[in-house]
């Protein structure tokens, strides 16, 4: 009983909830720069360009079936051989952005397809460019249609920052290893902090992402 | 790289090997898992749905390096001693039977349900409509999904580097550190994960248009 009151005293506590604010924040940015990239690529592969849209395809596909580890792995160790050296926070971002605006390429991509093509064909008749119609037009309705599939990639993001522990970023995960790496007997309820901390995060995304989807439908 | 991968083809293969085994250990283990909660949650009875639900929303929620790593660090500490490719494939058996419980699920709940209500009619039990009439016609719905699910457990096996699982990931950092050639040496081991990876995801593409 003891060892569970001393895991969590107030200095641990607060030294966790550091941890999850930086994973917090890594989640924001990545995702944020995932979103821009993301629907960059995947209007790219939408669209048909000769040659473009075919390249960038492949390239979705190939990272897409990459572990996200082997990517952290190669940010970290393998890019200094090229002259670029990022610090763990930056590459774990980095990491993550490449993953995630794959990830999230696919999730527009799917999402633009399922608007109905005549929406398109509307809009073209109507006289606007081909990139008026997809602004104003498609990708409204497109996004709409996206939103839970976004937020469930943005819950495996949040869970998957934990990876970027074995770089030694300073997020939650690491945080309570160097919590318990100082008293085996901390191991246990470490382990039970981290679930439930992540837990309430994750799953409030997940019900905001219900409620959303309710009210557009 | 071609050079990289010589000098260490033995210790690409054994990781190559152990990865292949764990994914698959993994899958049986978790879809039969995954069904069974995935049943339960659509079961008449409320006490089981609401165990079924409250596995998958737990386990579908919590990092996956959370739960290997307890595994691997306290099973050990108090019941018996476990290696890391062992608990590392626990960790991804629970994990992935959460997420194939909600795939399952919801292939379930599209089949449509006079079905259920046809069957039970012509007199058969619950279980009976379940087993012979529902179940058949979620599985195949359920295909391209649980397809997809498996290029995500094998890229999440990858985890089992953290616990000195033996698996591909564990052993391409092995070598990266003898040899110092970091980049080559994960641009093999990426080369391996997308030979298991890329054919199952371009067929399930295949399968999804097909079935659409």
């Amino acid at each position: 009983m003891q060892n569970w009151i001393d895991a969590y005293s107030a200095v641990n506590l607060k030294f966790l909830l550091q941890g999850l604010w930086v994973t917090v924040e890594i989640s924001i940015i990545s995702v944020i720069f995932s979103m821009i990239f993301g629907s960059i690529l995947g209007i790219i592969r939408y669209s048909k360009f000769p040659y473009l849209s075919e390249i960038v395809g492949l390239i979705i596909d190939i990272i897409r079936n990459l572990p996200l580890l082997l990517i952290i792995f190669f940010v970290y160790f393998g890019l200094p051989a090229f002259g670029f050296k990022p610090d763990t926070i930056p590459a774990a971002i980095l990491a993550m952005t490449v993953f995630e605006s794959m990830m999230i390429a696919e999730i527009i991509r799917s999402g633009i397809q399922a608007v109905d093509i005549g929406q398109m064909e509307a809009s073209r008749a109507m006289g606007m460019h081909y990139g008026q119609a997809m602004w104003h037009i498609v990708l409204p309705q497109a996004y709409k249609k996206m939103i839970p599939a976004l937020v469930s990639q943005l819950i495996s993001l949040i869970k998957d920052t934990s990876l970027a522990t074995i770089i030694v970023v300073p997020e939650l995960m690491q945080h309570a290893q160097v919590i318990y790496g100082q008293n085996a007997n901390y191991i246990v309820p470490m382990y039970l902090a981290l679930a439930i901390l992540y837990f309430i995060v994750c799953y409030a995304l997940s019900l905001i992402s219900k409620v959303i989807d309710r009210r557009m439908a | 790289m071609l050079n990289l991968f010589v000098n260490n083809w033995h210790s690409f293969l054994t990781g190559f090997g152990w990865t292949i085994l764990s994914s698959i250990v993994a899958l049986i283990l978790s879809l039969i898992i995954g069904s069974l909660f995935a049943i339960m949650e659509v079961m008449p009875n409320k006490a089981l749905r609401i165990i079924g639900n409250i596995y998958v929303e737990i386990f579908r929620n919590i990092p996956l390096l959370v739960i290997t790593m307890f595994f691997y660090l306290v099973i050990p500490l108090y019941f018996v001693k476990i290696n890391g490719f062992t608990a590392g494939t626990i960790g991804l058996t629970i994990y992935t039977s959460a997420f194939i419980a909600e795939t399952v699920r919801s292939g379930i709940n599209s089949v449509d349900i006079g079905q259920m209500e046809a069957s039970r009619a012509m007199g058969m039990t619950y279980g009976q409509a379940m087993r012979y009439i529902v179940l058949p016609q979620a599985f195949k719905l359920v295909i391209p999904p649980l397809g997809n699910q498996f290029v995500n457990l094998v890229k999440n096996s990858s985890v089992l580097a953290f616990v000195a699982g033996f698996d591909l990931m564990y052993q391409g950092n092995a070598i990266a550190s003898q040899t110092f050639d970091t980049v080559n040496t994960y641009l093999v081991v990426g080369l391996f994960y997308l030979i298991i990876t890329l054919p199952i995801s371009y067929y399930m593409q295949h399968l999804e248009r097909k079935l659409a």
